[in-house]
């Protein structure tokens, strides 16, 4: 029934806008025009796209149709629609790491004079990282986000007050409050539950989940730091103790996981969670407010988040070993654990075919600019079904909305801190932003994963034919412009 | 009309001249049209994917790059970096795999050897050998991946879903055919009923499967439950994974089978059965002197289309396990997609001709010493 409210109230508001709208100035501005997006399929983003799509055709006039394929074949799609000069796509929600390639073959469009001549945008608004980082490559505004992505925990508050839990600052507790709480019955439905849940399935996104658990053992120095490639020789950091620490402990999580782990994707666990069947999960920001769903009855109200766990033991550069957190190597330790929250995937973005029309573009931008304006946003965020996650600090930092929306107050202020404590620490570890990156996460990353969780290889191996397979996708694109873009990605300059 | 024209003693008109020309031409004219479009819609694709088996391509600005790398993509798969992926993982060979690779090379020459003794022709003799070491090839690879302990890779999965699938889609196909040509009650019911899965479409026969398999939420949990199962999930043991998608793409294909069987089955003459029933025949007796050498042929074909289709698995393991775990499940239709899909178009190309090579091999080699053969003992 909440569901319904909401997307009636967004409706509703949208309708209102659009008939304010309708007799201003604006009205009939893009009067003729068809903007073609591709996207993930529905609901989640493309859903939200589509409705209000609908609202900016009241506007404006301009069609927006989106059109949605396979997540694994999007990017693809996109790169040959745009490189082969087809052109029958306008406009592309992705990830923002895969901007890089298209902005390398000048395929996207430079937003830069469309951001600065917006003042609906309200660009000050975005949280820096997006706004700065996610948003643009080589200082230029090339993406407009429209969805905010971090991972981080999230615990079953109930069970644990009950038990005397703390939520797990590091891996160790991780482990002992998923033993503690694994076969407890937590929605009484009178069968066991898991102690915890993460996506394992191949092909899917449990290389997300990976990054997310290795960022904390090899990222010490800042977000400047990286943790994917030596920035000087473009060697890969992944075949050392820490990645080969990371890969134990995200198979362990598995001895108190449901017995088809291996075989369940981010949709599978999200479904346990709201199920109420699970202690621990890692996940996006959407579990906040699919708790709130009528799907999520079972867990309304139960749930809890903070930040990915960290570590004491982190890596050593030059010898590949863990070493222990001293204030040198661990300078933003708290109480001597590292915390390296991970920006996996970076946020569905929004980008603009460089060869579309001039019209085209223009009543492109004025729709991913309306996606991304606080008015409809700070409603988006909200519901969990749309996928999209907040990114704006007005969002961020008011509970207004959330409360709104169903959360407690308790609830909206735990699950928003939560979100900027990952924000906020100078330690966040960025998702890989360089040409090629689907191949390196995607392909090579992906299924040496599956191979170790399927005990087909060991956790040495599985780092050693990563590391190999890496330096392949580098050589191929050269090893120089890989630096470079790399270096650049991670906002070093000289 | 040509006949008058070639005799008649006056010169031809402009006219004459040209329709005499459309005559000559007329067969050329009718088939251009279908030789463009062959060409245009299969050689060309064809060519043009094998040009890409052989080098790089990378899609830039505007346009795309082709880079010529001769045989790496080949050679990845064999040696390279993908071996493991597409051949297996190699760590030594047990003793048994060394026996049985023994025996397999012996008896390929054995083979060979006869060949050449009873019959020989040059162009046959080429074709045994190409056959002799594709075989050779498979047995090695087994004898050296699952027979030594370690995995093999996407050839021999599919090699797996070929074999073992086709076998038990003709068995049961089979089976049921005959029963169904009995002079049973509800006969035409059983006949729509048994077709029904071959009209889904395999994504939804890969989306039912993983449901109906789900042990702890599916709809036989309760029996996977009370078996004892409820902590067993097949999609995370290599084997079961596999027999899970073997059973998926049986029950989609077994009525193709059967319906095909059957229909022989309903052609043979009841005469000769019925002569060896009064004879004392019994009814194993019936089937193979008489059902079977009159079903062979069609027996044949129903499993050549049915290989080379296995050939081509991809839909099911795909969505049942997306290859997994690990790459326990991965055919090599689904490894070539998995390239194409990261853009990765020359492996994409190169394991498709791979896979073309070993089904042609395969499938000619099946007609030409099987079925042939049998046709011959059958004559």
């Amino acid at each position: 029934m909440n569901l319904f409210k909401n997307k009636l109230t967004a409706i509703a508001s949208g309708l209102l806008a659009a008939t304010c709208l309708s007799s201003s100035a604006v009205a009939a501005e893009f009067d003729g025009i068809e903007i073609n997006v591709l996207t993930r399929p529905g609901p989640v983003i493309a859903q939200r796209l589509v409705e209000r799509g609908e609202e900016f055709t009241a506007m404006t006039g301009a069609k927006i149709r989106v059109n949605e394929v396979p997540f694994a074949e999007l990017f693809q799609k996109i790169l040959t629609d745009w490189a082969t000069g087809t052109n029958s796509i306008d406009v592309g929600v992705f990830a923002s790491g895969w901007a890089v390639e298209l902005a390398d073959a000048d395929l996207i469009e430079d937003l830069t004079p469309y951001v600065e001549a917006d003042e609906k945008l309200q660009f000050d608004d975005i949280a820096p990282f997006f706004r700065e980082f996610n948003q643009k490559i080589g200082g230029k505004t090339k993406l407009i986000t429209i969805d905010g992505d971090f991972q981080m925990l999230y615990y079953r508050r109930d069970i644990f007050d009950e038990m005397g839990l703390k939520p797990p600052t590091n891996w160790a507790e991780y482990m002992a409050a998923a033993k503690a709480t694994h076969g407890k019955d937590m929605n009484g439905d009178g069968e066991p539950d898991y102690g915890s849940c993460i996506f394992k399935k191949r092909n899917a996104q449990s290389y997300f989940a990976i990054m997310s658990v290795a960022a904390g053992f090899s990222q010490t120095q800042g977000t400047g730091q990286g943790f994917f490639f030596d920035t000087e020789t473009m060697k890969p950091l992944i075949n050392n103790e820490a990645w080969i620490e990371a890969l134990n402990v995200y198979k362990a999580t598995g001895e108190y996981g449901p017995a088809e782990e291996l075989n369940q994707d981010i949709g599978d666990t999200r479904a346990l969670v709201q199920g109420g069947r699970c202690a621990l999960a890692i996940d996006w920001g959407d579990i906040g407010p699919l708790s709130i769903d009528p799907a999520g009855a079972a867990i309304k109200d139960k749930m809890g988040a903070v930040a990915m766990p960290g570590t004491s033991r982190v890596l050593d550069r030059e010898s590949g070993k863990l070493v222990d957190c001293t204030p040198d190597i661990c300078p933003h330790a708290v109480d001597g654990t590292n915390f390296s929250p991970f920006a996996a995937f970076g946020g569905w973005s929004g980008a603009i075919n460089k060869k579309a029309d001039d019209d085209v573009k223009k009543a492109a931008y004025a729709f991913l600019s309306y996606m991304n304006q606080p008015e409809q946003s700070n409603v988006d965020v909200t519901m969990g079904w749309t996928g999209y996650n907040p990114y704006r600090n007005s969002q961020l930092n008011s509970t207004e909305n959330w409360v709104k929306a169903g959360f407690s107050e308790e609830f909206a202020q735990n699950y928003l801190g939560a979100i900027k404590d990952s924000l906020n620490n100078p330690n966040m570890a960025s998702d890989l932003r360089i040409p090629g990156t689907a191949q390196y996460q995607g392909v090579v990353l992906d299924r040496e994963l599956a191979r170790f969780l399927a005990d087909e290889i060991t956790a040495a191996e599985a780092v050693a034919n990563i590391e190999e397979g890496w330096e392949e996708i580098t050589e191929d694109f050269g090893r120089d412009t890989q630096r470079e873009m790399y270096k650049a990605s991670l906002g070093i300059t000289n | 009309m040509t006949t008058s024209i070639l005799t008649s003693p006056k010169r031809l008109t402009r006219r004459q001249r040209f329709s005499e020309w459309v005559d000559r031409q007329a067969s050329t004219l009718f088939i251009t049209p279908a030789v463009v479009l062959i060409l245009v819609f299969s050689i060309f694709p064809l060519v043009a994917s094998l040009i890409i088996a052989f080098s790089r391509f990378r899609l830039g600005a505007g346009s795309y790059k082709v880079r010529w790398v001769g045989f790496k993509n080949f050679e990845k798969q064999f040696f390279g970096s993908e071996q493991f992926h597409f051949l297996g993982t190699f760590k030594g060979m047990s003793l048994f795999g060394w026996v049985v690779t023994i025996a397999a090379a012996l008896l390929l020459i054995w083979w060979l050897y006869r060949y050449c003794k009873t019959r020989f022709w040059w162009l046959g003799f080429i074709g045994r050998i190409i056959s002799a070491l594709v075989f050779f090839g498979i047995v090695l690879l087994f004898s050296a991946t699952l027979l030594s302990g370690t995995q093999f890779g996407t050839l021999g999965v599919t090699l797996f879903y070929v074999f073992v699938g086709c076998a038990l889609q003709f068995g049961i196909g089979l089976g049921i055919a005959l029963l169904c040509a009995q002079p049973i009650r509800g006969r035409t019911f059983f006949r729509v009923l048994f077709f029904i899965p071959l009209m889904i479409t395999p994504i939804g026969i890969g989306y039912a499967f993983r449901m109906l398999a789900d042990t702890t939420k599916g709809p036989f949990s309760p029996v996977w439950q009370w078996a004892g199962l409820g902590d067993f999930s097949w999609a995370t043991d290599p084997w079961a994974a596999r027999i899970f998608i073997v059973i998926g793409d049986s029950w989609q294909w077994i009525p193709f089978v059967f319906i095909i069987l059957l229909a022989a089955l309903e052609n043979i003459p009841k005469d000769q059965q019925e002569a060896a029933e009064v004879d004392g025949a019994s009814g194993w007796q019936i089937f193979r002197e008489i059902t079977w050498p009159q079903l062979l042929p069609v027996a044949a074909t129903v499993m050549l289309i049915r290989m080379i289709e296995a050939f081509k698995l991809v839909d099911l393991p795909n969505i049942m396990t997306a290859g997994g775990p690990g790459i326990a499940t991965e055919s090599m239709s689904l490894h070539s997609y998995f390239a194409w899909r990261s853009l990765d178009l020359g492996q994409s190309a190169a394991i498709a001709y791979l896979l073309l090579f070993v089904t042609v091999v395969l499938c000619v080699s099946f007609f030409n010493y099987v079925v042939i053969g049998k046709l011959r003992q059958a004559a």
